[in-house]
């Protein structure tokens, strides 16, 4: 391995290194500070510690919809949109992880080849793996990191299937879900849940015959749909200016695409109201309560403390304890500092 | 974390308009439990360069028919070393006659596939031979 500097420390000065690097367009140290928030190594928690206050200027797209759609393709017609404005995009593609082993097929670079020679684009595919509610952490980490090597636009493709990718675009600053004219009824479903998070929706594939029909039912959609959903959980859902606008794009040709990227940096200067913004909201949503659980576990798990743990983890399985009785313990002995186990 | 999954790069140089091969792997490597970026048809060594260090792969591994083994493989290890990822496992497979096999590992191919290797074949190789990782 030839990186002497960066070896010789622990993991915040080697953090640290790759930071400074990655900040001064080292695209291999981003691409291993990518690495690191993604599988949680030692680096990632000094690496965010020193990015995240760096980062917070980016526009954050969400791109999510049914697969076959087109988004991969949308991505690359949007990229060369951007690029003729000269700003550095980057791309974070997600793709399902297989259940039992664990594998992926990460296949959304196939439409995405074109820019290889271009620094300014930034392509990273990433599996969405198993933890609950660590994909949208995992993702809003990877942003604040590309956020903070200086990306303007941050564009994050999902499957809009699954409930956790769905989540991941609806934690974007903007959300665009995108649907294909051929699909016909069976996708009202999908619809319906997709449609709530979405700030535009576009119509693509408008080569296809049925595309402007399509577009028009879903603006009929929109409008019988109504009013904003106000309250609840940020985590959950949250609150959107509905009315989402319907745009028709040929993600195949770029047609449509100039209009797309127009409507997403009015969506973005209508939305960029600061901290309270509730998009961003969601976003550190999750990526605290991500944190808050990986510390209780290590915390429950350390020397002093997994005999106690386990001792109450069994009085669980043994049906002596109730679970909320288990967790109201451990959190009394995580507060009070103390480490015996909860009486069964 | 050491159970993260191997993260590998299948990508097919050269001109030659078959990937069948390549799919078959990509998939296969995805059912053995690795993530699998695939990057599809015609890939120049720029390309496959580029996808490698942004990616941030474990292994490389390049499906090559078209015969321009020799010029294209040195071209893409040498790439990759100059992107600072000469700890990345490269590998091949095709049809590679044995005395270009040797050449090829002088310029970092580590190991090439013959025909009628299995998929689970090339997953031991790639579970013991991936480059460590943090
Ligand atoms: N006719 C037509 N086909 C398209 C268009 N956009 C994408 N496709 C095709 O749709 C298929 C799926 O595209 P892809 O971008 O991979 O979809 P994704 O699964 O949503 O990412 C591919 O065969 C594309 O070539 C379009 O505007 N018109
Ligand atoms: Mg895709």
């Amino acid at each position: 391995m030839a990186e002497p500097a960066a070896t010789t420390g622990g993991p915040a000065a080697r953090a640290h290194d790759l930071v400074l690097a990655a900040r001064d367009g080292d695209r291999r140290s981003l691409a291993r500070l990518l690495t690191a928030v993604e599988n949680r190594t030692p680096l990632a928690e000094p690496a965010l510690r020193e990015m995240y206050p760096l980062a917070g200027a980016a526009h954050v797209v969400g791109i999510t919809g049914p697969p076959g759609a087109g988004k991969s393709t949308l991505v690359a017609a949007l990229i060369g949109e951007v690029r003729k404005a000269g700003r550095a995009v980057a791309v974070v593609a997600v793709d399902p992880s297989s259940p039992i082993t664990g594998g992926a097929l990460l296949g959304d670079r196939v439409r995405m080849q074109s820019y290889a020679g271009d620094r300014d684009v930034f392509i990273r595919s990433m599996a969405a793996r198993g933890h609950a509610g660590g994909l949208a952490s995992t993702t809003g980490a990877a942003t604040a990191v590309l956020d903070a090597a200086g990306f303007d636009l941050i564009l994050v493709e999902t499957v809009g299937t699954g409930q956790s990718e769905v989540e991941v675009a609806a934690a974007a600053d903007t959300t665009v879900v995108l649907e294909a004219p051929e699909m016909g009824d069976e996708v009202q479903a999908i619809k319906a849940g997709l449609l709530e998070v979405a700030d535009l929706v576009v119509v693509n594939k408008g080569d296809k015959p049925g595309a402007q029909r399509t577009a028009a039912q879903l603006r009929a959609m929109l409008v019988a749909g109504g009013g904003p959903k106000v309250g609840g959980d940020p985590s959950q859902a949250r609150p959107r200016p509905k009315r989402p606008e319907v745009l028709i794009t040929t993600a195949a040709t770029g047609e449509g695409v100039p209009e797309l990227l127009v409507a997403l940096d009015r969506h973005r200067s209508s939305s960029a109201t600061g901290p309270t913004d509730s998009a961003r909201l969601a976003r550190a949503d999750a990526l605290v309560w991500a944190i808050v659980a990986e510390r209780l576990r290590e915390r429950l798990r350390a020397p002093d403390q997994s005999d106690a743990t386990r001792v109450t983890l069994a009085a669980v399985a043994d049906h002596r304890l109730d679970p909320y009785a288990a967790a109201d313990a451990l959190l009394a002995v995580l507060g009070s500092g103390s480490a015996s186990p909860a009486r069964d | 974390m050491t159970d993260r999954p191997i993260k590998v790069l299948i990508a097919k140089p050269g001109l030659d308009g078959h990937d069948r091969g390549a799919k078959v792997l990509a998939r296969g490597l995805r059912d053995e439990g690795f993530e699998v970026v695939y990057t599809g048809l015609r890939q120049t060594p720029e390309m496959i360069a580029t996808a490698a260090l942004q990616e941030d792969v474990d292994v490389v591994g390049l499906s090559i028919l078209s015969g321009a083994h020799m010029t294209l493989l040195p071209r893409i290890t040498k790439l990759l070393r100059d992107s600072g990822l000469e700890d990345v496992l490269v590998t091949a497979g095709g049809i590679i006659p044995d005395v270009d096999v040797t050449a090829l590992a002088e310029v970092g191919v580590a190991r090439v596939f013959g025909p009628g290797t299995t998929i689970a074949e090339v997953a031991d190789y790639l579970r013991t031979n991936a480059r460590p990782r943090d």
